[in-house]
């Protein structure tokens, strides 16, 4: 059985149509990469698996919980199960990095302050920030809130992992550590994860399936070579990088030389 | 004509829209209140309460203090210029006296805690929206309702109050003096005449009206924070809307507990 399955997901926002009718499902233990152009809307997807935003129909289940209809305690305890890194990193602007990684801990477990701060040394050191922990989050980089937005995620040792563009930002060795730890972390623990990613390295690195979001549908779903041998257009556009719109186009070209002539032709 | 009708009905059901939504939010902050009392509670709300208190209560008290100072002189010295024409000078001690305790202490108290704290919350509540914060909360498995206004909210409960006594008493004081330099009248038996002419119902009334403001102050500005969309524009908006709409609400509401208490003082 999955542990996540999405059903005919269909979101607006304002009569725009975001996702239209989605089926996903994640199996536990895997790790599940989700590709898609910049506001094809991954984002939007991972909102309404965690319960954040109401889908105008369909269903999203998680470990057998309807998210769209469960009760707010059962709501709770699903989502405690489940770590999220936002794309934002999202943390908590007030408390230190420590406290931010803590806060789980100090509230949901009742584990002693010493175990606690042992527990947060180690996932900020996880991630390469053990000598940080004291700092608040505006004096981080961009690539440093990412990176203890992942810590926190994993603070609880969560079984379902999300991951939000963890690597966008990051030098390319920070970002393969990254990835290694996403494995490392399903082969030691048998973590679910679900990431988010630009990055087609990355991608074909940690994936067990990945899945290509076009225009609000699912546009290939499978193994790595799976969609490594997809013929479809658009999927071979994106893993070859090929852009959409060429600079070099004719049409462009003939409405920048009548530009070019416009602006000679004023006094 | 229709025009006009068609616009005043628009507004007054937002209106309506935006009391209810501030009642909705009233109770739910009320049952998410008892995770930040003492003892009975959670003792990180609580500390997040008291932390609120102090910055509501203490570090308004300068402020307070002195616009209570000067509205006293004000009171006493336009009463007197009137009141020195009928002999009737020690009406002045029953004007400044009253007038505090059952109006002026609690009204200015507000108007101060609504300019510096309603908007901050307001202002803090929108950044943790925009910065997707709440959002983090929620799938931390936390309740924003308990984990960010319940605290606020209590702690206006109790500062407001404290506040509204010390405004009373520094803008009696005010007429002391002003009727010790004016008249050589004792600041001793200035208070003794003063004791006098409160009565306990007025205590009770300015209690009333200022766990009143109290909760309009902190609802408005929680409210006008949670309904921010979009970016630090938004947070912006809301801070100026907090204070126009919490000081209006709040004269409104005085309005309406001077007309009971009137007639029921009558009675
Ligand atoms: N709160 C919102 N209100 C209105 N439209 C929204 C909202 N959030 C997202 N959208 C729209 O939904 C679409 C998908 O957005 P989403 O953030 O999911 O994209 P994404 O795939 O995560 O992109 P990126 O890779 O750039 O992060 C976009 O067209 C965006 O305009
Ligand atoms: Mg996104």
């Amino acid at each position: 059985m999955p542990l996540i399955s999405v059903r005919d997901l269909v979101v607006e926002y304002d009569g725009r149509r975001v996702l239209d009718g989605l089926n996903l499902d994640i199996e536990p233990g895997q790790i599940t990469v989700l590709l898609g152009g910049s506001g094809s809307g991954k984002s939007t997807l991972l909102r309404q698996i965690l319960g954040l935003e109401h889908p105008k129909s369909g269903s999203i289940s998680i470990k057998g919980t309807d998210m769209t209809r469960c009760s707010q305690a059962d709501l709770k305890k699903v989502r405690r199960s489940i770590g999220v890194a936002f794309q934002s990193a999202a943390l908590f602007n007030s408390l230190s990095l420590e406290d931010n990684v803590a806060l789980t801990l100090r509230e949901h477990t009742a584990l002693a302050p010493s175990i606690i701060d042992l527990i947060v040394w180690l996932k900020l050191a996880v991630v390469g920030l053990a000598d940080f922990g004291k700092l608040h989050p505006q004096e981080l980089s961009g690539g440093m809130k990412k990176r203890a937005a992942v810590a926190r995620a994993l603070a609880m040792d969560p079984e379902i992992l999300v991951l939000d563009e963890p690597s966008a930002g990051l030098d390319p060795i920070v970002a393969a550590e990254l990835d290694e730890l996403i494995l490392f972390l399903k082969e030691a623990f048998q973590i679910t994860a679900l990431v988010v990613t630009h990055e087609m390295h990355s991608a074909f690195r940690i994936a067990d399936r990945i899945a290509m979001l076009f225009d609000g549908r699912l546009l290939a779903v499978g193994t790595k070579d799976e969609v490594r041998a997809n013929q479809n257009p658009r999927v071979r556009q994106f893993l070859n990088r090929v852009p959409a719109n060429p600079m070099h186009t004719p049409a462009l070209a003939s409405y920048l030389e009548r530009y070019v002539q416009s602006q000679e032709a004023k006094p | 004509m229709a025009n006009l009708l068609e616009i005043t009905g628009r507004e007054t059901l937002s209106q309506l829209d935006y009391v209810g939504s501030l009642n909705i939010q009233w109770w739910a902050t009320l049952r998410g209140m008892r995770a930040a009392l003492p003892l009975v509670g959670n003792r990180h709300r609580w500390r997040a309460a008291v932390h609120q208190m102090l910055e509501i209560g203490v570090d308004a008290l300068p402020m307070v203090a002195l616009m209570s100072m000067c509205s006293g002189f004000i009171l006493a010295m336009q009463g007197a210029s009137e009141l020195r024409r009928f002999g009737a000078l020690h009406f002045v001690i029953d004007l400044v006296a009253v007038g505090f305790t059952r109006e002026l202490g609690p009204l200015l108290t507000a108007i101060a805690v609504s300019g510096r704290s309603g908007s901050a919350f307001a202002a803090e509540i929108g950044t943790m929206k925009v910065t997707e914060e709440i959002d983090a909360l929620k799938v931390m498995a936390f309740e924003p309702v308990e984990f960010v206004l319940a605290p606020k909210y209590l702690a206006a409960l109790v500062a407001v109050p404290c506040l509204s006594i010390v405004a009373a008493f520094f803008g009696i004081l005010a007429g002391g003096l002003f009727m010790f330099f004016s008249t050589h009248l004792d600041l001793l038996l200035y208070f003794r005449y003063v004791l006098t002419s409160i009565e306990l119902r007025d205590v009770v009334a300015a209690m009333i009206k200022s766990l009143a403001f109290a909760t309009i102050i902190a609802h408005v500005g929680c409210l006008e924070g949670l309904r921010v969309r979009g970016g630090p524009d938004a947070v912006g908006r809301s801070t100026t809307s907090a204070v126009v709409r919490s000081t209006f609400l709040v004269i409104v509401a005085d309005a309406i507990f001077t007309t009971i208490f009137y007639f029921v003082g009558k009675a």
